[in-house]
């Protein structure tokens, strides 16, 4: 699966309302460890079957980030059933990445 | 076994391997995060000669891209150990056990803590160790920066076009970064310079509130209300897996010359890693073609 794009219009609908496991990474254009990290997400979107992997873009969709308290990024919030259940901040390699998820 | 295997995917580490690949070696990479190490975190090169701008992402991921098309072997496993059997270098990962005849280290530096209570907890939750990535956070916000080099003051100088205010929180009197850098944070209107200055507590509940601040000089003790606190005040290697086999300072530095020689013959430290006084990303580049023509000569 690609990687989905969060907006406040789609996140009820994709990450709340969604009955299973997303990884959600907040990143930005101008974010150094962001860009480093992002072929990574893109690289484990196209591998794992069993989540979803979504971005949020903090300068398009302030919203979110706010509501999740990130003050970091790239910050990563794995959901459960719509209820975030692990954070993590930085930077890491894939395996480290796939590991949120288990 | 390998010719070199090289620890820390970093400019040192990456430089280094091109030189060996370049000389015709067998070249191995272990790095243990996402390559590229701290200049990642560098929005702007504006000193590395021959290039008059680039972003530290696209310097590094150029370095990388460069060393596989050379035919770079590149793992990411975290290094747990390293020792000599006669003159083959053995080093163990989490899961591999590898062996080669020359070993360049290149495992660059983390950032320093202030060493304050709470630090930890508060980090992300006020506390940063890097403007350009956790800046925009703090948009219309008072922040402090602490430290006197060149990344506290262009952290400042960052955070200013942000920020409401900016404070940068120095120990002493005069800064160790480029006279030109604290010129023209001087004329920012919202830059302040708080001189002769620790951080000696942090304050608030779940997220950062503020800090209190102590004289050097007078001893006398102040409470600065702030949202977020850049901590820059330099680096600490991580070299305490090398310490049973080779040489280290007593800040934990790898003990090396100008030739990236270490007391093992065989062994090279380059860049940050290495006991050394200039830190820059050409000095990084530098170690890197010195320790990896001095290994494969191994």
């Amino acid at each position: 699966m690609a990687v989905l794009h969060l907006t406040t219009e789609n996140f009820r609908r994709e990450v709340l309302e969604y009955e299973g496991t997303a990884l959600v990474d907040f990143w930005a254009s101008w974010c150094g460890p962001c860009q480093m990290v992002g072929p990574i997400v893109e690289e484990i979107a196209n591998e794992v079957t069993d989540a979803k992997i979504c971005k949020v873009n903090v300068d398009e969709q302030p919203d979110i980030a706010g509501k999740y308290n990130v003050m970091s990024i790239p910050t990563f919030i794995v959901f459960k059933n719509g209820a975030p259940v692990k954070v993590s901040t930085g930077a890491m390699p894939k395996a480290e990445l796939l590991g949120l998820l288990r | 076994m390998r010719d070199v295997i090289i620890i820390g995917a970093g400019t040192a580490g990456l430089t280094a391997a091109i030189y060996a690949l370049r000389a015709g070696k067998s070249v191995l990479v272990l790095e243990q995060g996402t390559y590229g190490g701290q200049i990642v975190n560098t929005p702007k090169v504006e000193n590395y000669p021959g290039i008059e701008q680039i972003s530290g992402y696209e310097f590094a991921s150029g370095l990388f891209k460069q060393a596989e098309k050379l035919g770079m072997e590149y793992r990411n496993e975290k290094v747990i150990g390293v020792r000599q059997e006669g003159t083959c270098k053995v080093v163990e990962t989490e899961g591999e056990t590898y062996e080669a005849a020359a070993l360049v280290l290149a495992t660059g530096a983390k950032n320093r803590p202030l060493g304050v209570e709470r630090e930890t907890e508060l980090t992300g939750r006020g506390i940063s160790y890097c403007a350009t990535c956790d800046g925009m956070f703090f948009r219309g916000k008072k922040v402090a920066v602490v430290g006197g080099g060149n990344t506290a003051l262009e952290d400042a100088a960052f955070l200013s076009n942000y920020c409401e205010q900016v404070y940068v929180i120095h120990r002493r009197e005069t800064f160790r970064g480029e006279d030109k850098l604290v010129k023209e944070l001087r004329e920012k209107a919202n830059v302040e310079f708080l001189l002769n200055k620790t951080v000696q507590e942090l304050k608030g509940d779940t997220t950062l509130q503020a800090v209190m601040l102590r004289d050097k000089n007078s001893g006398e003790v102040s409470r600065l209300e702030i949202d977020g606190l850049f901590v820059a005040i330099g680096q600490v290697p991580e070299n305490g897996i090398f310490a049973d086999l080779l040489e280290l300072d007593e800040g934990g530095y790898i003990v090396a010359g100008e030739d990236c020689r270490t007391n093992v013959e065989g062994i090279f430290a380059a860049g940050d890693c290495r006991k050394k006084t200039v830190r820059q990303l050409t000095t990084a580049a530098a170690d890197g073609a010195v320790a990896a023509l001095g290994a494969a000569q191994i």
